[in-house]
């Protein structure tokens, strides 16, 4: 079918928002299943697009552009390759799941929905965007959907959470921002006209010294995101007062629109700047990796728990992004996708207990396991992934990122297994205080997963074990583009002025 | 004989100055506005006089323009004095300082 | 049946989900359906034994692909099980063991309320632990190592909510980790070096070597150690394995005595030709080995609970295997590795019939004169521990008293000294746990009562093999067993240096002999105020045996000291320094709004002056710049 994907793709989830807007008077329960709908159309809108993406291919595919702002060089501009289709995919997965995951929520409903939809329109938005302008307006625009689930529906510290947050992200796109209009306008010099069009930015001929501030431009502006360490103090705070929902599409989903961006627009527009601060880069993960584990170790809360396991996990995929290997490569966006699901997986199950207990202190906690134990069991499932245990998805993506980092730096290498260990360690520590141990007389009566939240959690387990055993399909659509994208990156010397991309625009010719 | 344009120009001058005077000076926001219409008009005399300097149109409409404005102006800060004066019971303007920062 | 190897996991693998899944609805049959399932995985295993022993030797190698699991770049990993005779032989252990512990497991768990999630845990590790010995590839076999490490935990954390059970399943994990992060890595430079995970790739085909430089074949040996030693509780990686026992008695036997622990043996085993290329890697395996076997020798002595005492038995015993395979015997160290899974899960199961007639007694020193309530049960006991001490004809002897006497053959003085040293303690170690457990007088309230039949008939047969697996399978260095294994171990060489093997045979009686014979002088019946006291009497001696040499004391003061304070410090150092300078950065921005309301004063005409002020200010500088 020669549909156009990307735009519907992004549309599907706003069907939900007329109506939501307009029937003023609309039940809670109903608001809610328009919701669950809109974000299921949107995830069987993105299958089609799934099946109509060609394997092999490294390029962008189904591409769909029209201009929008001609005077201002602004284009609607849509392509996924092997990087973004998995993001999109595991974007239009775990909204459907983030949703129903709210069900219990019962303040402001109707808002609450609408706000969710549009969140997932923005995010896909920022996946699929090709031209930067476009991408730009997206990756801000989802603040604030963010801003508001945090800030309106999250617990007691929700406001300074919610503002840390924006005002967080903020400073970092403020960078980011400047770093496009500078190609926009270093573009109206080199190409005759300004334009945001990625395809054609990638033909610059960037002097080293501009292109190595440009990168640094946009890298700050998703390291906040991702977050690279030191820059992660907002994400604990924003993933414990966040609501469930709130902190799964925050793990599962919005913290990789920051490695995204770097894959696609950092490595794509500075590869030269890319190797020239990818040591720099790559010991910022490892220490991130240490550092977020280590901090998760001494946690009393079990979000901020998961949220400093994130920190660590994340560090894991920048490592993986600037290795440059292909394997490396692979296994960085394999970890997106594990990531997604694991720690979305983690702040569900733990959601769920959340809201039969009200407490997220390790302290209070103890003897769950005796009392609800296929509630326990998802959070072991959960848990294990999270690990690294192999059979299970998250292992796939670490094994990939160390591999190929092991073969570019043996000692980085070492040092990020260290994670392996550690990651074991806070887990099941806090897995041993929460869940085992003598069963507390106060939770006595905890009921056990009710069907609803079994099938909530189900086809995650499902996609876990089937991405653990066959991750095949995901990495044979991957690598064609990570191979292209590690090959660009790594055939060119640091110091030495980048080549364009195409061979139409005569690259060997190479005039000063 | 042409009177000179000096003159235009320094009965502008004095309209403003006691335009402005009136809109510092004074507390009670009518007396206020009336000063803002004061140094509209003072400008309206000079933009014609130059107009008629330069044997050029563009000065006349841009009074007129000014005019207009002028005259929505006062529309919309009467509006607002009344809704001040109804709300507060006051029309002097040191005692609206609500938006203090 | 070689072709339907796979089902062999399979099977397992399905019914473990079955049980986890629905093990409520099954019920009591819970037990008898998890054992069914590993009496067809056996059934299997033996049928491509059969085939095997049909081929002839040179023959006995296959592969049976099964799938591809990860591609990425140039990386590709299939699943490909291997059946040659090594990866058979250690199939056979752990369906044949592992279906008699299933059956025991039955009786055992009978009261327990969830044996659905039991013996899903049970049938899960099984097959994990098939997929670990049947793989072709590094990659595969990692998955089983992990996921019986996976299982381990599961079932020691099975009475989870017990503290100690909890915590003991924890450190297990975690202590197990450190050692599969560094075969892990091992795995990378295999790749790195290699470009394959592939055993024919990697561990080179008939009869030629793989290309590989000594430096890296040595890396990649001692990294694949580390993993061993974990795995296998061997020095510094072994603290975990006491605790360990805190799980269910049939885990103890099938895990962490018959099988999991052995999974470092058989990877030495498997990937000796790198051992052997780096050669320095192998001396080391060898000093690891003795250095266990004599550490968790004397260790033993200084427990009382029989769990414990049999957990550092078996490290010592895993030590001895780990000697011989450093020694360059590894067709004998995987004779040792076969009978010991008899023996020793016959002795845990029997220590578990101790438990499950007592109410979970275990301490010997509130046990004593069980002879007399559990005829059957101390009958069994004492031939697990005849085997175990190395007495002709039992399995021991001809297992690990070849061990020494192929050391002496070879000039090995050391290894032969030091080996016989820890002959002498382990039978030292056993006849102790019989002498205080099983004769002499009661010593416990009430009265045992003796294990139902499905718990004693596994027992019987574990016994006879126990018994007679080594006259049957290694008589003599040359025998069955290692003749079976030659076509991927090689055959045994054997040197002429030292006494004769006659006079060897002696020595070694006498030594047994001398080790049951110091245990009878301090733990006959009229000796048991002495014993049980000897902790009062000598505590400094009683700490060190019972602490294990306090290394695990020495660990977690570390883990405590410096790694959970160090944690405490970066958490602190996250909150109030990287924090704080976030925070301060907003409470600057704060502060310098406050000083901006000192223009914004409400007052109208304020706001009308400043407009006049900057209205002549710009026609100030017009003027000026005109």
């Amino acid at each position: 079918m020669d549909l156009p994907w990307l735009t519907l793709v992004i549309v599907a989830p706003l069907v939900g928002v007329p109506v939501l807007a307009a029937w003023r008077t609309i039940s809670d329960e109903a608001a809610r299943w328009v919701g669950f709908g809109a974000t299921l159309v949107a995830f069987v809108v993105s299958l089609g697009m799934l099946l109509d993406f060609e394997t092999g291919e490294a390029g962008f595919q189904l591409v769909s552009k029209h201009p929008w702002v001609e005077s201002a060089g602004l284009s609607w501009f849509l392509g996924v390759d092997g990087f973004s289709v998995w993001l999109v995919m595991v974007t239009t997965f775990m909204f459907p799941i983030a949703v129903a995951a709210s069900w219990r929520i019962d303040h402001q409903v109707r808002r609450y929905m609408a706000v969710a939809l549009f969140l997932e329109t923005v995010i896909l938005g920022a996946f699929l965007s090709l031209d930067l302008l476009l991408f730009f307006l997206f990756f801000e625009a989802l603040l604030f959907p963010m801003y508001y689930i945090v800030g309106v529906w999250g617990s007691k510290r929700r406001i300074y959470a919610a503002t840390k947050f924006l005002l967080y992200t903020m400073f970092g796109s403020a960078f980011l921002l400047v770093g496009i209009l500078w190609l926009y306008i270093e573009s109206g010099k080199q190409l005759g006209a300004a334009t945001f069009d990625l395809t054609a930015l990638e033909q610059l001929q960037l002097p080293t010294g501009a292109g190595r501030w440009l990168f640094l431009a946009f890298f700050i502006g998703f390291a906040v995101k991702v977050p690279v360490w030191p820059l992660h103090t907002w994400l604990p705070d924003a993933h414990t007062e966040a609501p469930t929902k709130g902190s799964v599409v925050l793990a599962a989903i919005l913290l990789k629109t920051g490695p995204y961006g770097m894959l696609r627009f950092n490595l794509d527009l500075f590869p030269e700047a890319s190797r020239f601060f990818a040591d720099a880069i790559m010991l910022l993960a490892v220490v991130g990796i240490v550092y977020g584990a280590i901090v998760a170790m001494m946690q009393s809360d079990i979000k901020r728990l998961i949220a400093y396991s994130s920190v660590s996990h994340m560090g894991l995929i920048v490592l993986g992004i600037f290795a440059f290997s292909a394997e490396s490569m692979d296994g960085a966006v394999m970890q997106m996708v594990n990531h997604g699901l694991s720690t979305g997986m983690l702040f569900l199950v733990f959601g769920m207990l959340y809201e039969r207990t009200h407490t997220r202190e390790i302290a209070d906690l103890g003897g769950i396991v005796q009392v609800t134990p296929w509630l326990a069991g998802a959070y072991v499932v959960a848990m294990l992934s999270s690990i690294g245990l192999p059979g299970l998805n998250n292992f796939v993506g670490e094994f990939l990122v160390l591999l190929g980092t092991f073969s570019v730096d043996r000692v980085l290498a070492s040092i990020a297994i260290l994670g392996v260990i550690l990651s074991a360690i806070y887990m099941l520590w806090s897995y041993q205080r929460t869940f085992q141990g003598p069963a507390k007389e106060r939770w006595g009566r905890l009921p056990d997963l009710s069907w609803r939240e079994g099938a909530i959690v189900a086809p995650i387990v499902v996609v876990m074990l089937w991405i653990g055993l066959h991750p095949a399909p995901i990495l044979e659509r991957l690598r064609p583009t990570s191979e292209q994208v590690s090959e660009r990156v790594r055939t060119v010397q640091v110091g030495e002025a980048v080549e364009p991309l195409t061979e139409a625009s005569g690259a060997e010719g190479a005039e000063p | 004989m042409r009177t000179p344009i000096a003159y235009f120009l320094l009965l502008s001058a004095i309209l403003f100055a006691l335009g402005s005077a009136s809109v510092l000076l004074r507390r009670n926001a009518l007396r206020i506005f009336m000063g803002v219409e004061l140094q509209l008009n003072a400008v309206n005399l000079s933009l014609v006089a130059f107009s008629r300097l330069h044997l050029e149109l563009d000065g006349q409409v841009l009074a007129f323009f000014s005019m207009v404005v002028a005259a929505a102006e006062v529309v919309v800060g009467l509006a607002i004095i009344v809704a001040v004066f109804r709300r507060t019971g006051t029309t002097d303007v040191d005692r609206a300082d609500v938006l203090r920062g | 049946m070689i072709d339907l190897i796979g089902l062999a996991i399979a099977i397992p693998l399905l019914a473990a989900g079955v049980n986890m899944l629905a093990g409520v609805r099954l019920g009591r049959y819970a037990g008898w359906f998890a054992t069914a399932a590993m009496v067809a995985s056996f059934a299997v295993v033996l049928g491509a034994l059969l085939d095997l022993l049909s081929m002839p030797a040179a023959e006995r190698s296959h592969v049976v692909a099964a799938a591809e699991w990860i591609r990425a770049g140039a990386a590709t990993v299939s699943i490909d099980l291997r059946v040659d005779p090594l990866s058979i032989t250690m199939a056979m252990v752990v369906t044949g063991v592992g279906s008699l512990i299933h059956l025991y497991a039955i009786g055992y768990m009978e009261h327990d309320p969830r044996p659905g999630r039991f013996f899903g845990y049970m049938n899960l590790f099984c097959a994990f632990m098939l997929a670990l010995v049947l793989a072709n590839d590094f990659l595969l076999l990692y998955l089983g190592w992990e996921g019986v490490g996976l299982c381990s935990y599961l079932l020691i954390g099975f009475w989870s909510d017990r503290p100690e059970a909890a915590r003991a399943a924890k450190k297990a994990f975690i202590t197990t980790r450190v050692g599969d992060v560094m075969l892990l890595l091992g795995l990378f430079v295999v790749w790195t070096h290699f470009g394959s995970f592939d055993f024919d790739t990697v561990l080179g085909g008939e009869g030629t070597l793989p290309e590989i430089a000594t430096g890296t074949a040595t890396a990649i040996s001692l990294l694949m150690l580390g993993g061993a030693v974990g795995k296998s509780a061997q020095l510094p990686l072994h603290v975990w394995l006491p605790d360990a026992m805190a799980g269910p008695t049939p885990v103890s036997a099938l895990i962490h005595a018959a099988t999991m622990v052995t999974a470092g043996v058989y990877l030495v085993v498997r990937t000796h030709v790198l051992f052997e290329i780096s050669e320095v890697a192998l001396t080391v395996v060898a000093v690891v080995g003795l250095a266990g076997a004599l550490y968790a020798g004397f260790a033993s002595l200084g427990q009382y609970d029989m769990k414990r005492a049999l957990a550092y038995s078996t490290m010592s015993q895993l030590g001895f295997m780990f000697l011989a395979a450093g020694l360059g015997y590894y067709a004998i160290a995987m004779s040792l590795l076969v009978a010991h899974a008899f023996y020793k899960a016959l002795l845990f199961l029997t220590s578990g019939n101790v438990m499950h007639g007592l109410h979970d007694e275990i301490d010997v020193r509130r046990l004593g004169g069980l002879r007399r309530d559990m005829p059957l049960t101390a009958a069994l006991f004492a031939g697990g521990a005849l085997a175990l001490s190395g007495l002709p004809p039992f399995s021991g002897f001809f297992t690990k008293d070849t061990i020494l006497e192929l050391a002496s053959h070879d000039g090995d003085v050391y290894a032969y000294v030091l080996g016989s040293l820890g002959a002498l303690v382990s039978a030292w170690y056993v006849a102790r746990l019989f002498f205080t457990a099983f004769i002499g007088d009661r010593r416990y309230e009430g009265r045992a009562h003796e294990a139902s039949p499905v718990m004693q008939a596994p027992l019987v047969v574990l016994a006879i093999g126990a018994l007679f697996a080594g006259l049957v399978l290694a008589a003599t260095p040359e025998g069955r067993l290692a003749t079976f294994l030659e076509p991927v171990l090689g055959p045994i060489v054997e040197g002429h240096a030292g006494p004769s093997t006659g006079v060897l045979v002696a020595i070694s009686v006498v030594v047994t002999l001398l080790g049951i014979g110091i245990a009878w002088r301090l733990y006959r019946p009229s000796q048991v105020e002495r014993w049980v006291s000897f902790p009062e009497r000598e505590p400094g001696m009683a700490g060190v045996l019972g602490h294990a040499f306090y290394l695990d004391d020495l660990y977690a003061w570390i883990v405590s000291a410096v790694g959970l304070r160090g944690a405490a410090a970066l958490e602190w150092f996250d909150r109030t320094v990287v924090d704080g300078v976030v925070n301060g950065v907003g409470r600057l921005a704060v502060w310098a709004a406050g000083l901006a309301p000192i223009w914004q004063s409400g007052k109208v005409r304020r706001y009308a002056l400043s407009f006049l002020a900057g209205g002549v200010a710009l026609l100030v500088f017009a003027v000026v710049r005109v």
